[in-house]
């Protein structure tokens, strides 16, 4: 293949890939960032042209799929239920407007930084990828995806179609804390997302998902069975410092120690429960 | 790409265009390359800052971060089609609200302003923050950014031009800004001649180690598009520069041994053709070195400079009074430490120039502070006679201290000098951090005491700064320090030493302030205790212990004009409210704590008791203007337009009539270097003694009195006395070898009285005076800040342009804020605008300023020195503020949220 390909059909990409060893060059906002040079080394599959991949649609059984190309802004301006609350929020806050307008969700899953901001709103909606290629398409859970810190089950000559999510977890409503040194443009030191659903008035199901603070982001199902059937008012007090701790592994580094971390993430979560169960369509029909 | 591929045809500013067919280059390098579109600035090429920030179909994009081939058959708008696109009314609003400094990240701001004004032309103040967030500015704070924008389509009445006389003191806008806000303005890597070399440096991965360069000619033959290669054989001079001669150590490139990370070892000459610029597989073999990094381990380890016993570049002491003994006789002592990091300059241009040859002269164009000084080194380097070296200082976008260095210079001076093509060259924002200076980092201690009436008694001060690889401005921090450890208070008796030692970490230099900043964190949080101790408000305890007429410094010296009681006093009234706001917050309880804080500054202007002269020279020209040959360089704060103002008032012509050549060292005299807050006071007072010098010249043509008034009609000046005109016809008069028919030149340099060998003496003719105060609210769970408002009262002498004086101020204060809450730079590690965190449009507190005018009488017109003033106070009211609201003592900075949190769980404190 020629050093750049921008094709409009997804078919067409993925012969392009087929082929081995091109990048695939999706918002960019990643990828131009890693190098100082002029321009990206060796044959690019630039994806952002290919309509397959964008938009966000609803499926006839209540899923949601958002194509892989689907930019940040697009998100954030998305009409979306409640329960994507916290992605939308997160969209907010990936880079700036430009990278904003640019950067994809896809592009955000397969760079597979510890700190991606989209990570844990689309692990608290159960969230899935399917996985484009010439040979056909395989659907894996976000969780499975993500294998480790710059580290993805994604294999040559595959794409990111879509990030999909369920019906069943597209229900409550969910709220998405970020904590870093500065107000804008800023990795996250830690990040949260919750995702409740309230029945009478109690935790009917809850989703807990922390980031920055282990190779890759993580739910927290110990945390989460604790507040099974709580009341709404005291969920964000039954969260446990020292079960959140547990359930992380982070890293002392530049924005800060492990140990703060561990403290910081518990209280980022009683907050993001707090926010989630105070919205009012909550409360499952 | 195929051999037949006509191009990427797009639509760039409603016009068609046509970039080379290089699809996967980055926009922002096809734009300013193929359409010479240089508007677009390059700031890290990581998308950290913004600077390249273009329109995509109406979008705001990271040009830097988009591919060429995503533009093909697309609308592109650059800071060059604004106009066309029907926002010429907010560049005009960037100028009118002094919303332009250096101007390196205004096309950025502009183009993400532009995409939020086409949804919504009146914005809130929020909905702006929000939008700017993405694009960094290191000068200006952003809040007369914030302003210009909301204001975007507002009437553009410009103030009428101030006439004869009244210039100084006007709100005058500055001077050089149309062309920053059209992007016309040409910055270090923005002018380039075709058919030369472009260079890239071989940096040192390695802290520490031995290299070896192999076979260069096999190497550069094989990549094809290498026109030269330079190492240390190369350089024809000594290969050895430092801004201080004495002290000069520092290799152009080194030799055999590399003594930082980011140290160069080579120059590559590629072909500028477009083709890659590749030092893939460079023959160089690295043997590392354990690397010396903690400086309190300098003294038993092995040398980095042979002469310098103990890793010891310098160390600067004073000793005035007795202060063991008036410790040992205080009502209370308090002791305390501080350590602070390496601070990033984080200017939003990396350093970037270019050279050629003009006959026999080279000609170098780069940005810089101090284009004399880049004259002798590159010449002493190059081993040219000065006079056959031509500095040109480019546009220069953000400089801090840093850009008084020479970088590039040696480089592109070389390569042109070598190859007779010309230069040019670009460091990437990772070079740029690696290789330039930074703030020191200071490890400090300090006891204070005061008697029972809460007056100060000693105190007793020692500093350990890492001082990197390279001498630097090393020496001028080592003896600022202790000059200033005392702030503007009246401290009997004094014990103050500074030790700069070598590390293998970044070579230390100039950085706003010359560690006074970092002096200023330990002293002003020790005086809270002391206020405490003394049962005393804290304002109230700096307004009794302030300097005032007629008081001793630690040196001896008794200053006149100190306006630093005005300060301390104009804050009174907002101390007071924020107290009681503060109060009545804390009240309500909650884990949210608010907090007040205050500090105080002052600072010498110009060297410290060492010469440092200006010369400015004025012509009248045949066709009736006023020629300034202005050579201060202006890297953002003012100088073209301060000194112009100055210059008119003592010429009594208007600033209208004025026209400014310069900085070039082939056209302008000397005025020294922008350092040391020195351009307004020690240039400002050459620029009125040429005025004066130029007005007596007329005067005497005239045969006229002092009190007769100059004015222009056309190449005539009319000289008005009584009821007396005469005319000159300056159409009529030879011209002198300047092309101007009455030229005057004069001189300045500020009186002052070396120190001896305890730190007496007079070390500086003017001193500038501050104080500020924060207010902010510290969530204890998290150890967030969130800084709420910054009260700044500033004694300037005379505000010369209040404007330009409010830009300083609120610049200032970002940069403290980033001191004190979030910059630590880390070798190796936060080698980009990601990882190393400047403060954004959205952590910007109201700023309040306050200009207190005390006349120094040294000064030109009253006024003094600001530009580093201004940072000064802003950390430490901070931590005075922390502590205030939560009892937390921050003593490792940036006050990053863990450390916060963690001093409020060692106060007893947290939620």
């Amino acid at each position: 293949m020629t050093g750049y390909m921008r094709p409009h059909e997804l078919t067409e990409a993925l012969d392009g890939l087929a082929r081995g060893g091109a990048t695939v060059l999706a918002g960019g906002t990643d990828l131009f960032a890693t190098t100082q040079a002029p321009r990206l080394s060796g044959p690019v599959v630039d994806i952002s042209g290919i309509a397959a991949l964008q938009g966000i649609a609803r499926g006839p059984e209540g899923d949601w799929r958002i194509g892989g190309c689907t930019t940040w802004a697009g998100i954030a301006g998305a009409d979306l239920p409640p329960a994507f609350d916290a992605l939308r929020a997160a969209a907010r806050v990936v880079g700036g407007r430009q990278v904003q307008t640019a950067g994809t969700i896809g592009g955000n899953l397969c760079n597979a930084s510890p700190a991606a901001d989209g990570v844990p709103p689309l692990l608290a909606l159960d969230a899935g990828v399917d996985l484009a290629s010439a040979g056909g398409m395989r659907r894996l859970p976000l969780a499975a995806f993500l294998t480790g810190p710059r580290r993805t089950a994604l294999r040559p000559g595959e794409v990111l179609a879509a990030v999909t999510v369920p019906a069943a977890a597209a229900r409550g409503a969910s709220a998405f804390e970020k904590l870093g040194a500065r107000a804008h443009l800023v990795i996250s030191i830690v990040m949260v997302a919750a995702r409740v659903e309230l029945r009478a008035g109690r935790i009917a199901a809850a989703a807990l998902a922390v980031g920055a603070c282990s190779g890759v982001a993580r739910r927290l199902p110990a945390v989460e069975a604790a507040l099974a059937g709580v009341p709404a008012a005291e969920a964000a007090g039954r969260i446990d410092a020292a079960a959140v701790a547990a359930a992380l592994d982070p890293l002392d580094d530049i924005r800060a120690s492990a140990a703060y971390r561990r403290e910081a993430a518990a209280d980022l979560l009683r907050r993001a429960v707090a926010r989630a169960v105070n919205q009012p369509e909550t409360e499952a029909p | 790409m195929t051999r037949h591929d006509p191009g990427l045809p797009l639509t760039v500013n409603g016009a068609p265009a046509t970039l080379r067919p290089d699809r996967a280059r980055r926009l922002s390098e096809a734009l300013r390359e193929d359409l010479g579109l240089t508007g677009t600035k390059v700031g890290c090429d990581a998308g950290d800052c913004g600077a390249c920030t273009v329109l995509l179909d109406g979008a705001p994009v990271c040009a830097c971060l988009t591919a060429a081939g995503r533009a093909e058959g697309r609308h592109v708008t650059t800071v060059e089609g604004l106009d066309g696109a029907g926002f010429a009314p907010l560049k005009a609003a960037f100028l009118r609200h002094g919303a332009v400094q250096c101007g390196i990240c205004t096309p950025g701001m502009l183009m993400a302003a532009a995409a939020l004004l086409a949804e919504d032309p009146h914005p809130a103040p929020d909905d702006v923050r929000e939008a700017l967030g993405g694009v960094l500015c290191r000068c200006t704070g952003y809040a007369r950014i914030v302003a210009a924008v909301c204001d975007a389509f507002g009437p553009d009445d410009p103030p009428p031009a101030p006439g004869a006389g009244a210039a100084v003191g006007a709100a005058v806008r500055r001077l050089d800004g149309a062309p920053k806000a059209d992007g016309t303005d040409l910055f270090g890597a923005d002018h380039w001649r075709p058919g030369g070399v472009v260079l890239r440096a071989v940096r040192s991965p390695h802290h520490a180690a031995d290299f070896r360069i192999g076979d260069l000619a096999a190497w550069a033959a094989a990549q094809g598009n290498v026109a030269d290669v330079f190492t240390a054989a190369d350089i024809p001079g000594e290969n050895r520069f430092g801004c201080i001669p004495a002290f000069a150590d520092q290799p152009a490139l080194a030799e055999g041994t590399v003594r930082f990370r980011g140290e160069a070892v080579a120059i590559v000459a590629f072909e500028d053709d477009g083709s890659p610029q590749d030092l893939t597989g460079f023959p160089v073999e690295w043997a590392p070195r354990d690397p010396l990094l903690d400086p309190a381990a300098a003294e038993g380890a092995a040398l980095l400079h042979p002469t310098r016993p103990g890793n010891l570049l310098t160390e600067g002491r004073l000793r005035h009074g007795d202060a063991s003994a008036a410790l040992a006789g205080s009502a209370h002592v308090v002791e305390g430490a501080v350590e602070t990091a390496f601070v990033e300059h984080a200017y939003i241009e990396p350093e970037a120039g270019a050279a050629w040859m003009e006959g026999g002269t080279l000609v170098i164009r780069a940005c810089t502070q101090a284009p004399m000084m880049d004259r002798e080194e590159t010449a002493r380097l190059l081993a040219l006679p000065e006079d056959r070296v031509r500095i040109v200082p480019s546009a220069v976008g953000g400089g801090f201290g840093s850009k008084l260095d020479v970088s590039l210079q040696p480089y592109v001076g070389l390569a042109a000098l070598r190859t007779g093509r010309p230069a040019r060259m670009t460091y990437t924002r990772a070079e740029s951090m690696m290789s330039t200076t930074k703030r020191h980092p200071a490890r400090l201690t300090a006891r204070i005491g005061i008697n029972t009436a809460g007056r100060l008694t000693g105190m007793d001060f020692a500093g350990l700064f890492d001082t990197g690889a390279y001498a630097s401005w090393g020496p001028t921090v080592a003896n600022r320090v202790p000059v200033h450890a005392t702030g503007p208070y009246r401290m009997p008796h004094v014990r103050a030493v500074a030790r700069a030692v070598h590390t293998n970490g970044p070579t230390a230099g100039a950085f706003r302030g010359f560690g006074v900043p970092q002096t200023a964190i330990l002293q002003e949080t020790l005086f809270d205790r002391l206020a405490g101790a003394a049962g005393m408000d804290r304002l109230a305890f700096r307004r009794l212990n302030a300097l005032a007429d007629g008081d001793e410094t630690a040196t001896g010296q008794r200053p006149g004009g100190i306006g630093i009681g005005a300060c301390l006093a104009a804050l009174q009234p907002h101390w007071d409210r924020a107290l009681a706001e503060a109060a009545a917050a804390n009240a309500a309880g909650g884990p949210v704590r608010r907090g007040v804080g205050v500090a105080s500054c002052w600072y010498g202007c110009g060297n410290t008791a060492l010469p440092n002269p200006s010369t400015i020279r004025i012509g009248l020209s045949p066709a009736g203007r006023v020629v300034l040959h202005q050579g201060a360089t202006d890297i953002g704060q003012g100088s073209n337009t301060v000194i112009a103002q100055i210059a008119a008032d003592a010429l009594g012509l208007p600033l209208a009539a004025f026209d400014l050549i310069g900085p070039d060292t082939q056209l302008t005299p000397d005025a020294g270097k922008t350092s040391a807050s020195r351009q307004t006071f020690v240039t400002g007072r050459a620029a009125e003694a040429a005025g004066r010098a130029l007005r007596a010249a007329v005067l005497r043509q005239a045969n006229a009195g002092d009190g007769a008034a100059l004015r222009f009609d056309g190449a005539r000046l009319i000289v008005a006395e009584g009821g007396a005109e005469r005319v000159l016809d300056l159409a009529a008069l030879p011209p002198d070898r300047f092309g101007h028919v009455l030229t005057a030149e004069e001189s300045y340099d500020p009186p002052t009285v070396p120190l001896d060998a305890d730190g007496q003496g007079a070390p500086y003719a003017v001193y500038g005076w501050g104080a500020q105060m924060a207010e902010l609210a510290v969530d204890t769970r998290l150890g967030t800040v969130r800084l709420l408002r910054i009260t700044a009262a500033h004694d300037v002498g005379r505000a010369i342009n209040p404007v330009l004086a409010r830009g300083q101020i609120e610049g200032g204060i970002a940069q403290g804020i980033g001191l004190a809450l979030m910059e630590e730079y880390v070798p190796g590690r936060t080698e980009n605008l990601h990882d190393y965190l400047i403060p954004t449009i959205g952590d910007m507190p109201e700023i309040e300023s306050i200009l207190v005018e005390v006349p120094d009488p040294e000064g030109p017109m009253g006024a003094k020195g600001l530009g580093e003033h201004v940072l000064i106070p802003t950390a430490p009211a901070i931590l005075n503020a922390i502590r205030h609201a939560t009892g937390a003592a921050v003593t490792r900075l940036p006050a990053l949220p863990h450390r916060v949190l963690a001093a409020i769980r060692d106060a007893g404190g947290g939620a």
